[in-house]
């Protein structure tokens, strides 16, 4: 009995280790989650900002990718956004710019967060962004208005078969979040979680 | 086990003859066909098996039972026969997996599409907006289910769409390939239309495209498929598929329309217009909560009948439709309704049931609001 | 969540010399491995019972077209609650019960090999599922956001009680784990001499297994609960697109360990179905080595095709092809297990008592349930069927004619070993029949609504849906009512039925009927000596 007192001890011992590591599993999970979806574009997630050196770019002037640019603002959020075009058709590998416009049509202070969503999934990989206001959050004092210039570059090395991408913000209003009552006036806060 | 031998072959025979109630649409696109021959292709292929050991094991309970005097046999294993039930399937499933590839692949290839549409689920309706060629949003509307509570409630007579009609389709034109790009307002919703064969989940923050090509005009119904709170079952999809004239036309005079409905926010409306259009935007967007006679359910849905809101100073009534009420179920209507629509509604719920304050709301007075907000 | 575990090893008291206590504290205080597994049983029924009627709720509305008894509210509260309380609190406490009566008689062990651990995890049971069930009672009502609970319905637009929802689910996570680390210590470190692991009878074989499956899944469950607490609580955007955070990535997670759970939920079903079929054919069970193996496939490859309840999620193509693939493969071993099953059947020297009944049945109606698995695997077709009542039809034919049929057919076949009494072998069949039909009844035509297009979890239905839904619902009340018949052929067998031998049936083999009927408070005090008739050999 005693043998087989030792042995449970043992045995617990390695199994109760199975538990918190699997525990610890599911955490990593989402790091996990997040490097796949950079890897793969899965999710439509962008990437953060992108170093941009014209001399790695090839432009192919042969060919002309279709960009269109969705605006939404989710529930509970009652800025206006807007986009200066709804979409641009342009050269894979050219820098590229369209400006986006926020407005707080509110009498109180407010922090608003967008977030960007490509489809299809096989162009989030192609598709580069050098300066982009979903970087960071926006806050907005009652009635003011913002416009956020979007750089960005379509890979040359973009899948023939794709001929037009789509990029969706939906922007979210996270000044609870943010608890931004506390916030010096004017500035921005970085974006809560990984991008 | 008779009973289930009959009731197999009775749904394979139904199956096969391709009954409209018990088996899955052909649908009407190239996409849809092929989906529904791999469906019917695997479906035959679990026919044959389970033909083979259903077979088995019904020969086996009908002989080798102990009262026909069976002696038990004592074999237990056979290498042969075990590496033969794990190869063949194994084939068979490469061969299932073959055309099913083939199928997704073609699923895949977008691009080159004729017309975009955005699709944005809410609770608990859809939204439409029509993209042009240089991809700004021209037209967009709601579209909310039709069927009325009393039918629902079994005070009157169900119609022959019961749940399934919308008060205004999504309307596209047939053999032009249309792109669908889904997403969502609040929580996630799932667009689906069966006879186009797609499907696919509408997640707030995230995009997802989806396109068809429907070469046979007539409309075209689906649901929400994915739980979504409390009126899931009541957000219903209605494609009407329209000959390419026939749509071009309606999309000019639809363009048109958008112009005057902008131009109805600057109109001044008599009290009875007010009244009418109230009611009528009372019953799509509130009475499923508010209740038709303005009850509500209290705790949850409080009642507008004698509420202080609706009785009180027309800033906080107005404040409540166009913002909503945090962390409550109540959402903020002012981007799903324009000025003329608010104005109406806001008129209507003042002087309703046993509410009369004797003002007028017009649709200057909801864009005035707005513009104070600021 | 594992600082609880620990506690649990502390040295088992040795005193095997007396009996139960005395009244209500021999259910409170017991060690005893039989005692909690009679605990364990009746508190699955129980909640079976509850589950039911919730589930009695929906087809009560879904009778006919139109609202008639509850509201769409609370029927989300009825389909997440029922789902929630079937899995958590019926199936799976069920086999833990079935565990802990056999384990040790089948091993030839005392009792579990952590008696104490073994009554914590049993008593937080009831306080888990209190929790859970008074939710229902509260303002605002219970979880009614599927028993997936999908963020954001589950965080953002849950209802307050989503709190007590979650520790609830901690809870049972606990239990969960602190019984399977019970139950493999017990098979790895109590067997008698002599019982090597590939002598072991399947049920402790596939018990095994599921509890590794346990103790790997349950912890990411915790893991997803504890991200909903703190995105509600405490600010933080795991799931919250505007924080940063990922709605999607929820259901990765929930899959990962919900894939595992239904897989959890079947394999100790495989075990008593291959205790029972050798039994009463008369005849070994057919290719045991290979049954083993194809348990451990199974366990494998569950936890590489979570994504294929996520289809319609939008995935790259690559994506959606490795977890088609992945999925189809399991077909394979399953197949396996079929075709065993069979050629174990085949030319023996079958009679058809119940538990016999009950495993005919589960072979057959469980292949119904893999065939409509299979079709779900193929994607483009996935797109169809997915979340219609198709897939309501699927899980349940691998669930109720599934887990549960086996459960049944494990207690009629055991029952006389526990309590040393037969039960009414005629009334037992009728309620095989009743059982059997009533399940047919009700799950097959939901194929075929499905099919034609009915979504799943909505209270109200378009009229072509409505003959299917109406014999659905007819079906639903037949075995719904017929359970009770089960609950009084139970008790009238404890209470009067006729002394069952030890043997009990003429084909019984392995350790357990070695014992008297019925079983000793404390058997196997010293370890039996296994000989060939009674293990596999």
């Amino acid at each position: 009995m005693s043998m087989a007192q030792a042995n449970h001890g043992k045995t617990v011992r390695k199994l109760v280790f199975l538990v918190v590591g699997m525990f610890a599993f599911g955490w990593a999970l989402i790091p996990l989650y997040d490097l796949i979806c950079e890897v793969t574009g899965l999710g439509g997630d962008t990437g953060g900002q992108y170093a941009y050196d014209p001399a790695d770019q090839r432009v192919d002037r042969s060919r002309l990718v279709k960009v269109n640019f969705i605006t939404n603002t989710n529930q509970g959020m009652v800025w206006d956004f807007w986009s200066d075009k709804g979409g641009m058709r342009v050269h894979p590998g050219e820098l590229n710019e369209a400006v986006f416009y926020v407005k707080n049509t509110t009498g109180r202070r407010m922090v608003g967060q967008a977030i960007p969503s490509v489809v299809p999934l096989t162009a989030t990989e192609f598709f580069h962004k050098t300066e982009c206001f979903c970087f960071e959050s926006q806050v907005l004092e009652p009635g003011e208005e913002m416009a956020m210039p979007m750089r960005f570059i379509v890979d040359a090395d973009l899948p023939d078969n794709v001929q037009s991408i789509s990029l969706s913000y939906a922007l979210f209003d996270i000044t609870e979040l943010s608890g931004s009552q506390e916030l010096p006036e004017g500035s921005s806060t970085d974006t809560l979680g990984g991008d | 086990m008779a009973r289930l031998v009959v009731g197999f072959v009775l749904a394979l025979v139904a199956v096969g003859a391709g009954a409209d109630e018990l088996n899955m649409t052909p649908g009407v696109t190239e996409i849809s066909r092929s989906i529904f021959d791999l469906h019917m292709l695997i479906f035959y292929i679990c026919v044959a098996i389970g033909v083979v050991v259903f077979g088995a094991i019904f020969w086996s309970l009908i002989h080798h039972r102990k009262s026909s005097g069976q002696e038990p046999a004592q074999f237990h294993e056979s290498t042969r026969l075990e590496i033969a039930w794990t190869l063949v399937p194994t084939l068979i499933l490469i061969a299932m997996a073959y055309p099913a590839t083939q199928v997704l692949v073609a699923m895949y290839d977008t691009g080159g599409e004729d017309l975009n549409i955005e699709v944005r689920g809410y609770q608990w309706k859809w939204q439409y907006k029509y993209l042009d060629d240089d991809y700004n949003s021209t037209i967009g509307f709601f579209s909310n289910m039709a069927t009325s509570q009393d039918e629902i409630r079994g005070r009157s007579e169900k119609g022959e769409f019961y749940l399934l009609d919308v008060d205004e389709p999504l309307r596209i034109p047939t053999n032009r390939k249309v792109r669908f790009l889904i997403t969502a307002e609040d929580v996630i919703h799932a667009w689906w239309v069966p006879e186009f064969g797609i499907k696919r989940d509408a997640i707030p923050g995230m995009l997802n495209e989806l396109w068809t090509i429907v070469p046979e005009p007539g409309i075209y119904r689906g649901q929400c498929t994915e739980l979504c709170g409390k009126d899931h079952g009541f957000m219903p999809i209605v494609v009407h598929a329209m000959p390419e004239e026939e749509y071009d036309a309606w999309y000019a005079e639809k363009l048109v329309a958008e112009e005057a409905r902008k131009e109805a926010l600057s109109k001044t409306f008599t009290e009875d217009e007010l009244m009418a259009q109230g009611e009528q935007v009372y019953s799509t967007y509130c009475a499923s909560c508010h209740q038709p006679n303005g009850k509500g359910v209290p705790p949850v849905f409080p009642a507008i009948d004698g509420s202080a809101v609706a009785t009180g100073p027309r800033e906080d009534h107005l404040n409540i439709i166009v913002n909503g009420k945090y962390g409550t179920a109540m959402q903020a209507f002012g981007k799903q309704l324009d000025a003329a629509q608010i104005a109406a509604v806001t008129h209507y719920q003042r002087h309703s049931w046993s509410n009369n304050t004797g003002d007028v709301t017009q649709p200057r007075d909801v864009i005035e609001f707005t513009a104070s907000q600021e | 969540m594992s600082e609880v575990v620990v506690t649990g090893h502390a040295h088992d008291d040795d005193h095997h010399d007396h009996g139960p206590d005395k009244g209500l504290a021999r259910w409170l205080f017991t060690t005893n491995h039989k005692d909690i597994g009679t605990l364990y049983l009746w508190f699955s029924f129980l909640m079976f019972m509850i589950g039911g009627v919730l589930a009695l709720g929906i087809r009560a509305e879904l009778f006919q077209p139109g609202l008639q008894f509850v509201n769409p509210e609370f029927f989300n509260q009825l389909t997440t609650n029922h789902g929630l309380i079937m899995v958590f609190g019926a199936i799976m406490p069920a086999f833990v019960g079935l565990a802990n009566w056999l384990v040790p008689m089948m091993v030839g062990a005392p009792d579990m090999a952590l008696p104490r651990m073994n009554n914590l995890s049993f008593w937080i049971l009831p306080f888990a599922f209190g929790m859970l069930i008074s939710t229902l009672f509260m303002e605002g009502g219970g979880p009614n956001f599927g028993w997936t609970f999908y963020a954001p319905l589950s965080t953002t637009y849950a209802p307050d009680t989503v709190t007590y929802f979650i520790f609830g689910v901690h809870l049972m996570g606990a239990s969960s784990i602190m019984g399977s680390i019970n139950i493999i210590a017990t098979i790895l470190n109590m067997r008698a001499p002599g019982m090597t692991l590939m002598k072991m009878p399947l049920f402790v074989w596939t018990w095994l297994i599921t509890a590794y499956l346990l103790l790997a899944v349950m912890p990411v469950l915790a893991g997803a609960v504890t991200m909903m607490l703190f995105d509600i609580h405490f600010g933080t955007s795991f799931f919250n697109a505007a924080g940063g955070g990922d709605p999607v990535m929820f259901q990765h997670i929930f899959w990962f360990f919900g894939h595992p759970e239904v897989y959890i939920m079947i394999l100790p079903a495989f075990g008593i179905v291959s205790q029972i079929i050798p039994t009463f054919a008369r005849k070994p069970l057919f290719g045991y080595d290979s049954m083993v193996y194809a348990t451990a496939s199974i366990a494998f490859l569950s936890f590489i095709v979570w994504a294929h309840h996520m289809f319609t999620v939008g995935m790259p193509l690559a994506g959606q092809l490795f977890f088609m693939y992945a999925t189809m493969l399991i077909a394979v071993p399953t197949g396996v297990k079929v075709f065993n099953w069979v050629s174990t059947m085949w030319r023996g020297a079958m009679t058809f008592e119940t538990p016999m009944l009950f495993a005919i049945a589960f072979v057959i109606l469980f292949t119904i349930g893999g065939f409509s698995g299979l079709m779900l695997a193929i994607t483009p077709a996935d797109y169809q069927y997915h979340d219609t009542y198709f897939v309501v039809a699927h899980f349940h034919y691998v669930l109720v004619p599934g887990a549960l049929f086996s459960i049944i057919a494990a207690v009629y076949y055991w029952l006389p070993k526990w309590c040393g009494r037969m039960y009414d072998e005629s009334l037992g069949k009728l309620h095989f029949w009743l059982s059997f039909i009533g399940v047919n009844v009700t799950f097959f035509p939901q194929h075929f609504s499905g099919l034609a297009g009915m979504p799943r979890r909505i209270p109200d239905y378009a009229l072509q849906f409505a003959d299917f839904n109406m014999l659905s619902s007819i079906g639903a009340f037949i075995f719904g009512f017929s359970q009770l018949l089960f609950l009084y052929l139970v008790i009238k067998a404890i209470r009067s039925g006729e002394p069952a031998t030890d043997r009990v049936w003429e084909g019984a083999h392995g350790l357990e009927w070695t014992l008297p009927s019925p079983a000793p408070y404390h058997s196997f005090t010293h370890p039996p000596k296994v000989s060939d008739a009674e293990a596999h050999s």
